[in-house]
């Protein structure tokens, strides 16, 4: 159990959260792990707050239940703070990775008494100067894998090409700019 | 050498769909069983698969559809869920009656009302004495080898009837997990070509399909179709061996998980079968005697096989993740305890209703659960016999 790294993603619909996990799953997978990723599935409407997950592990993954206390948490959206209890069973020596303009002290107040480790990053900067469009969920991906920890950076950015080259077959005018942001956001990440 | 992937549950069984190429696919999408049909009408339209695929207007056209071209002599499949399967329920019998070995991929949903999407067994149990095969699946490994197997067992001379592969909703059709897949030319072997005993476009032979039957022979028609669903565990169980030979990979006709001297004993179906795995070997660190049934073939239903698995245990909790609306709990409870009824100093057995329309099962959950039998143990008391699981007063 304890070798498991277990994810929780809070988004809004139509921000790519739940592929953003199915993406992480993805990579992780291709690094030799056992993955899980799954969404949480209800009435999702756009803009609705949704919930997605990921298990990492080394070994076989057998339960299928969503996760209550998690190692990470990312938080796509900044304006789901007044409404979710986004750290909810956070473990105390995980950290919570937040999509925001602000540093990681400002945005403490905002967590209701929470003390573990907070990590920031601008995505909506990162996304528009890098797509030209607000997709927050590929810098929030390489937010994640730099803060977690779960693979090297090098061996990260190699698989999310060869996967976007798959992915995108059909457009590849994109690739260049979300690995950009990618890449951008690995190193912005606070 | 097997092929190390990762899909979610529903792509598993439309890639096994895929390796076996069958001559008939006709499916009406519902959620969460869409992107079956949804991934295996994108293999028709690049060319990997010469499959007819026939988009029906609804799922009792589906299955007639199904009915047709089964009964012509077609290899016919099919994928639905939830309220799709009710909207088959008049086909399913015919399928079934007239023998036709047709093969449905089912994604676990609650049934309506009040309206929900989410996994629970309500769909699958509601058709249990339809006559078809009934095959439930743990994870997307089980269900996309269950689903390959499916097709032997259903077209056996022996049995010559429908199968369903069950699997829950989201829980695993929507969650991409680890998979080892079968290469395609192994499918394609292990499967073989169909070739039925009697088949519409036969004009050697001309026959009708599905006629009036009089009183004077429906019954020996039934006693027939009854002996096929007899005859149908052992031929599950030598095609299961074939299975092992190729993949390596066991089953039978359900799993025991640390049952041996399990004095407290869950009985349970699909997803929830891994999270209790978990709860198990838990308990076991702590050094209690837990362990678990997971059922895997629940029409033909192995009664004597389960009796003889679980008759050394003190105390059962059979899992229903589906109301049986009877005031006396699930319809996989009447089923084991039936099985357990001729057993001299049988277990004590308690029900519980659980994950019904996806309530989420945690692995504290279920070791609530294990606490519970461990209380009946020490105290001989069995208390409430019909329980619900993590359930607001």
């Amino acid at each position: 159990m304890s070798n498991v790294t277990e994810i929780r993603w809070h988004g809004r619909g139509g921000q790519g959260a739940k592929t953003a996990s199915l993406l992480l799953a993805d990579v992780a997978f291709s690094t030799g792990k056992f993955v899980q990723g799954f969404p949480e599935y209800g009435p999702e409407r756009m803009g609705a707050p949704i919930t997605a997950y990921n298990r990492i592990s080394k070994n076989k993954i057998r339960v299928h239940s969503n996760i209550y206390e998690p190692n990470f948490v990312v938080v796509v959206d900044q304006t789901l703070l007044e409404s979710i209890d986004v750290t909810k069973g956070l473990k105390p020596d995980g950290a919570i990775v937040i999509n925001t303009e602000k540093t990681p002290e400002e945005i403490r107040k905002e967590l209701k008494g929470y003390t573990g480790k907070i990590h920031t990053i601008d995505a909506r900067k990162i996304s528009e100067e890098a797509l030209g469009k607000y997709f927050p969920n590929t810098p929030m991906l390489s937010a994640i894998v730099k803060v977690s920890g779960v693979m090297k950076e090098e061996i990260f950015i190699k698989e999310m090409q060869h996967s976007f080259e798959h992915k995108f077959a059909a457009k590849p005018e994109v690739i260049e700019g979300n690995m950009k942001a990618l890449k951008i956001a690995l190193q912005e990440v606070k | 050498m097997a092929i190390r992937e990762r899909l979610s549950g529903n792509e598993a069984v439309a890639t096994a769909m895929r390796q076996i190429n069958p001559d008939v696919v006709a499916a009406f999408p519902i959620t969460p069983s869409t992107e079956v049909p949804q991934y295996f009408s994108t293999y028709v339209a690049n060319g990997l698969v010469d499959t007819e695929f026939v988009p029906v207007e609804s799922e009792h056209s589906a299955m007639s559809a199904c009915v047709g071209s089964e009964a012509a002599g077609a290899r016919t499949m099919t994928a639905t869920s939830s309220c799709g399967l009710a909207l088959m329920w008049e086909e399913l019998f015919i399928a079934a009656s007239c023998r036709l070995p047709i093969t449905l991929a089912l994604v676990n949903r609650a049934l309506s009302g009040p309206i929900n999407i989410n996994a629970d067994h309500s769909d699958s149990m509601g058709a249990r004495d339809t006559g078809w095969i009934q095959i439930y699946s743990e994870n997307n490994q089980e269900a996309y080898d269950n689903f390959i197997q499916a097709v032997r067992i259903g077209e056996h001379k022996d049995v010559r009837l429908p199968v369903m592969v069950c699997q829950d909703g989201f829980i695993t059709s929507h969650a991409v997990e680890n998979i080892e897949l079968i290469e395609d030319d192994k499918v394609k072997e292990f499967v073989g070509e169909y070739y039925p005993q009697n088949f519409l476009l036969n004009s050697k032979q001309p026959m009708s399909v599905g006629p009036y039957d009089t009183p004077t022979y429906y019954m020996e028609h039934k006693r027939l179709q009854a002996e096929g669903m007899i005859k149908a565990k052992k031929v599950i169980l030598e095609i299961s061996e074939q299975f092992e030979k190729l993949t390596g990979r066991k089953y039978g006709l359900f799993e025991t998980y640390k049952l041996d001297d399990a004095d407290s004993a869950l009985v349970i179906i699909n997803s929830t079968a891994g999270t209790a795995k978990d709860a198990v070997d838990r308990l076991r660190a702590e050094g209690k005697k837990v362990g678990l049934l997971k059922i895997r073939v629940f029409r033909p239903f192995p009664a004597e096989e389960i009796a003889e698995a679980l008759e050394n245990t003190k105390s059962i909790a059979v899992m229903d993740k589906a109301e049986g609306f009877n005031s006396q709990g699930g319809p996989l409870c009447s089923e084991i305890k039936s099985a357990l009824y001729n057993i001299e100093n049988a277990p004590k057995i308690i029900n519980y209703i659980y994950g019904l329309g996806g309530r989420d099962v945690k692995v504290d959950n279920i070791i609530e659960v294990y606490n519970e039998l461990e209380k009946i143990n020490k105290t001989g008391d069995i208390g409430n016999k019909y329980r619900y699981l993590s359930v607001r007063d």
